[in-house]
This record gives structure tokens, sequence and C-alpha cells, in this order.
């Protein structure tokens, strides 16, 4: 699923100049249009305005008041109970192994192989692309029986930081982003840096990398959602408590949490936040980048 | 890195170049991932087809065991089963759902963030804020939400259904589609606003000419238009409802109530993994597979037929 609709990014780094059939028109109509996106932008946002505000909750009120908790009586006694079953620390750093150990393989074999399919000319490169873009529209979560059998069960990886990476090792869908935006660089300048005797890998990563850095960047943050917020598979190779990234345990802890007293919910909410905050912080940092190179370009014309 | 090196006029080794191509390095850089590939689709999918053949089980490692070769056992079975029916039916009701509240909401959104408005940047941002939280975290807040004692039952109060949403056989799934469509739909916002540039403005003119008021041509231009991106909702609608796993795992207590939220790919999980008959689930997977290329198939031929 995610390979398949994560290439929207780049839609939204490309200019959108506002030009709409609509354009001069009059003033409350400009209101009018509004009113939609207020009330979308309540119903994306306010559940995670809820899920904090439940989570600083010593005990969560189910009310519409508990919306609206006193700020004097918020505590943090969720995160230290969502802390002490699953240690977040822990958690948080396998977490982090598994979606840095995908980002440099990305990084590093994704950008080669994006620069060998944009710019290199050699036999059967158009047999690797066509190769890819089938992949990229079959779902993943059809292959993880045969994947789970090779990787846990014949070659033994099962509970293994190699194991859980693998399968996402390289992001087709970023080596896809890669490939296009190598492709819109100027042919002449890499004739020019041939012609100056500059080896392919030097072209690549004196030239090409410095100039492409924005859609590394977006196919990195797009590499970084998937481990991160990954479950499944994580979920199937590691049984040890002490290899499972943030997701899982916390799953884990609220599929037993039915034993876990009347109101499992803080400690639920206080795990679900912190899994949540990074990205959202990264996309948010992100958006700006687009939003003020969207502008950029559309001033420049 | 010597092959790669440019070859000034009439340098003498044309032949190699003529074979390979101008730069065969590239061979060297693409190597990585086309062994990615093979390794982590290609094989695999291969694997799954040997499997879906036999009664495959798991056993120690290095242990030699006997598993016998079935047939198409696996797969009469698959088509026998009624939980993969009730499977099935639930990626209906799931596409149902999905398909129309998707493309109506994102296609009203797109259009009103298609112009000069206050505050552009913020709510794209917030309608994407859901799409990129983890499953796992978004799945929380929703039991919050609609578990027994959450802020939708107090709200809804008499209304609120008996038993509760999450554990109702008849709500559990639109409660799933309707999480789905609410943590996706900023994708295909985006989706449609971008589709919303590619249609040319001399339509509207042309629109506006023959006398057409403004919800006259987002009827006639807009829609139309904006056909492709909805022939995608359509697609991935599919492919999501067959790989919801988090949600009946999660959200519904494995495929609860009574198996009514199970996904094709949660009976996956816990055919071939809990329950040690990977050969079955590896039988499942390939039918699956197969209704994916289908659909893809008949999406293609709509889009082409244009």
């Amino acid at each position: 699923m995610a390979t398949v609709t994560a290439t929207e990014p780049t839609v939204a780094a490309r200019p959108e100049p506002a030009q709409t059939p609509e354009q001069g028109e009059h003033g409350w109509l400009r209101w009018v249009r509004l009113i939609p996106l207020f009330i979308g932008a309540l119903v994306f946002i306010l559940p995670f305005y809820y899920m904090v505000v439940s989570a600083l909750q010593k005990d969560p009120n189910p009310n519409i008041s508990g919306a609206f908790p006193n700020p004097n009586k918020l505590s943090l006694d969720n995160l230290v109970n969502i802390n002490n079953a699953i240690s977040l620390p822990r958690t948080l750093l396998n977490s982090g192994l598994f979606t840095g150990g995908v980002l440099l393989a990305t990084l590093v074999f994704g950008v080669l192989a994006g620069y060998a399919l944009a710019q290199l000319h050699f036999r059967g490169r158009q047999v690797v692309f066509y190769t890819m873009i089938l992949l990229l529209v079959m779902p993943f979560q059809l292959l993880i029986i045969p994947l789970y059998v090779l990787i846990a069960r014949n070659f033994g990886l099962a509970d293994t930081l190699l194991g859980m990476i693998l399968p996402f090792a390289i992001n087709p869908t970023a080596v896809f982003i890669f490939r296009q935006f190598f492709l819109q660089l100027p042919k002449d300048m890499f004739e020019a840096a041939r012609i100056d005797g500059a080896s392919e890998l030097t072209i690549l990563t004196r030239v090409v990398l410095p100039l492409t850095r924005p859609a590394i960047l977006t196919a990195l943050l797009i590499t970084f959602i998937g481990p991160w917020n990954e479950f499944l598979w994580p979920f199937l190779i590691t049984k040890k408590l002490s290899l499972q990234p943030l997701a899982v345990a916390l799953a884990n802890f609220i599929s037993t949490s039915a034993q876990r007293g009347p109101n499992p919910y803080g400690a639920i909410l206080a795990g679900a936040t912190v899994l949540a905050v990074p990205v959202i912080i990264l996309f948010l940092i992100f958006q700006r980048r687009f939003v003020e190179s969207s502008i950029g370009s559309a001033v420049k014309g | 890195m010597a092959v790669s090196a440019p070859a000034p006029a009439g340098a003498r080794r044309p032949r190699l170049q003529t074979l390979l191509g101008e730069q065969p390095i590239g061979y060297l850089f693409v190597a990585p991932f086309v062994i990615f590939l093979i390794a982590i689709y290609a094989y695999p999918f291969f694997y799954s087809i040997y499997m879906s053949f036999y009664d495959y089980f798991f056993a120690a490692p290095g242990a030699v065991v006997d598993r016998p070769f079935v047939g198409l056992a696996n797969y009469t079975r698959a088509v026998q089963d009624p939980l993969f029916h009730i499977a099935l039916r639930n990626v209906v009701i799931f596409l149902l759902i999905n398909v129309p509240v998707t493309v109506v909401v994102a296609m009203v959104l797109a259009t009103a963030l298609n112009a000069a408005i206050p505050l552009r940047s913020f709510f794209r941002a917030a309608y994407y804020v859901p799409y990129v939280t983890a499953s796992v975290a978004a799945v929380s807040i929703w039991l919050w939400l609609f578990g027994g004692p959450g802020l939708v039952n107090k709200v809804s109060g008499p209304l609120a259904p008996n038993p509760t949403w999450l554990v109702n056989a008849f709500w559990v799934m639109p409660i799933i589609a309707l999480y789905v469509t609410w943590k996706g739909l900023g994708l295909y916002i985006l989706l449609y606003l971008a589709a919303l540039q590619n249609i040319a403005k001399e339509l509207y003119e042309a629109a506006s000419v023959d006398g057409a008021g403004r919800i006259r041509s987002f009827l006639v231009v807009t829609v139309p238009g904006l056909r492709p991106a909805t022939l995608l909702v359509v697609i991935t609608s599919v492919i999501t409802g067959a790989n919801l796993f988090t949600e009946p795992y999660l959200l519904t207590g494995g495929g609860g109530p009574d198996n009514q939220s199970v996904s094709p790919v949660f009976l996956l999980y816990r055919q071939g993994i809990e329950q040690n008959h990977p050969g079955y689930a590896a039988a499942m997977g390939l039918l699956l597979v197969l209704g994916v290329l289908i659909v893809s198939a008949i999406n293609r031929f709509v889009l082409e037929r244009e």
C-alpha cells in the first residue's frame, strides 16, 4: 500500500500556482470556501489534540469535559506507566535502528540505482526500470508469508535487526523519485563532466547530489515514515521484547491491555503520542520547506 | 571505474560499449537494487507459488521433514473457506464506503483548496497529518474514541448501538472503513489538487461561454477531468481493503466480533503463521494477487478507453 501511494509528496513539491477558473471571485465566496476547509481541518486534527490531552490526564475522562482539562491537573503519570511497561528508550532506539538502517541502505544503494536508471546508458536499463514499476504495484503484505518463511525460518534471521531491515532495505518509491529528479538535470552537464574526465561516481557525488538535495530529502522523508510506522513485519519477526520497535511493543501492550485494569487508555495514548510526535514534527518542518520552495518558484515565474 | 572513463572520439574500445551500452558501470550501480528486487519480491513470489502446492509447515531449522505435494488442495480449500468469503465480503464493504467518501470529500476539499485562500498551507498540512501517523498510534485514538466508555458513546447517548461500535457485527466494518478513509484522505486531497492543475483553463472558459454556471462547470469539467485520480482511488481502495492488518488485529481485537472484521491479510497471518499452514496462506495470497491484477487490468482498460 505505502509503496503505491507514497509517490505523492513530489506532487506537493511542485509549485502549485493558484490558478483556478474561479479567480477574481467575490470576497464572500472566499469565506464560504473556508467553511468546509475548517470543518475538514477539525476532523483531521482534533483527534490528535484529544490524544495528547487524554494522555496527560492521570485517569482520562471520556466525557466531553475531558477534552478541556484543568491545566493544573495534567500529569505525566501515563508516560511513566507506559515507560515501565515497554521501556520507551529501548523501543525508541529499536525504532531508530530499524529506520536508520533502511534510510542508510536507501540513500546509498537507492541513489546509485536512481542515477544509473536516469543517466547511464547500459543494456537492460529499461528492463530494470519497468520491472521496478511493476513491483511498485504489488502489495508487499501479500508476500508476507513467503518472506517470513524465507527470512525467519530458512535464513534464521528472526529476532535480528538485519531480518527486520531486509524487506525494506531499498525503498523502490525512493529510487523512482531519485530517477525522476536525476532525469531533469541537463544532459550537457553530464557530457561536460565526462569530457573533463570525471568518473561516474565523482559526477554523482560532486555534481548531481548537491544539485538535487531537496529531492533526496523528500525521498528520505517518505522512506523514514515507512519503517517508523510499520507494524506487521517487525511484529512478525521480533518476538524478543528487547528488539521490538515502539509500534510493535505498543501494539502488544494494547492487545493485552484488557487485563490491565479498568482504564488502560491513558498509558496507551501516552505511548501513541510518543510514537506519533516525531513523524508529525518532521512532517511539519518539511511541509514548510515545500511551501517556501513553491512560493519561491512562483515568484521567480 | 576505469571502464566508465569517457572515450574521446575514436577510442579503441567501442566494441564493449556497443555490447553493453555507453556506460557499463551502470550495471555495478544498479546491481544492489536488482539483487534486492529479486530477493525480496521476485524470489518470494515464486517461492509462494511453490509452497501453495504443498502441505508446507514450519519445522526446526535443519530438520528433514516430509511436506507432501497436495496439488490444488490449498486453492480449493480457500475457495470453500467461509472465513475467506467473509474476508472478501469485507473488502467489498470497505470499497463501498471508502471510495464514495474519499472521492466526494477529497474532491470538495481539493477544489476549495485550489484557490488563493488564507491558511492554505495550514489546511494542506492538517489533512496530511493522519496519513503520516503510525497506524498503531492512530488506532489507539480510535480505540479511545469508539471504545465502550469512549467519547463517541457519551456524545451519541441513546443513539449508540448495542453492542457498542467495535464489537457490533453490523458496525465494525463501517467503522474500520471510516477509520482508514480518515487516515488516508490527505493523500487523495493532494492528488486531486495536483490533478486540478492539469485541467485546461480553456475548458472552463468554453463551459462558461455555453452558459454553464459554477456548479454545472464543476460537474461537466472538473469531475471528468479528475477521472484518472478517481480511478486511482478505486484501485488503491481494493488493495488497501485486502491488506488491512493493524485494524482487525488491534482495533477489533483479532477480527472480532465473531470474525466479522477479518481481512484477507489478517487471515494470511492467522493461517500462515499462527496456525502453521503457510502453504494454505500462500494459496490465499496468490488468489489475492490475481484479484489485484484483475482489478488493475480493468482499471487500465477503463482508463485507456477514454
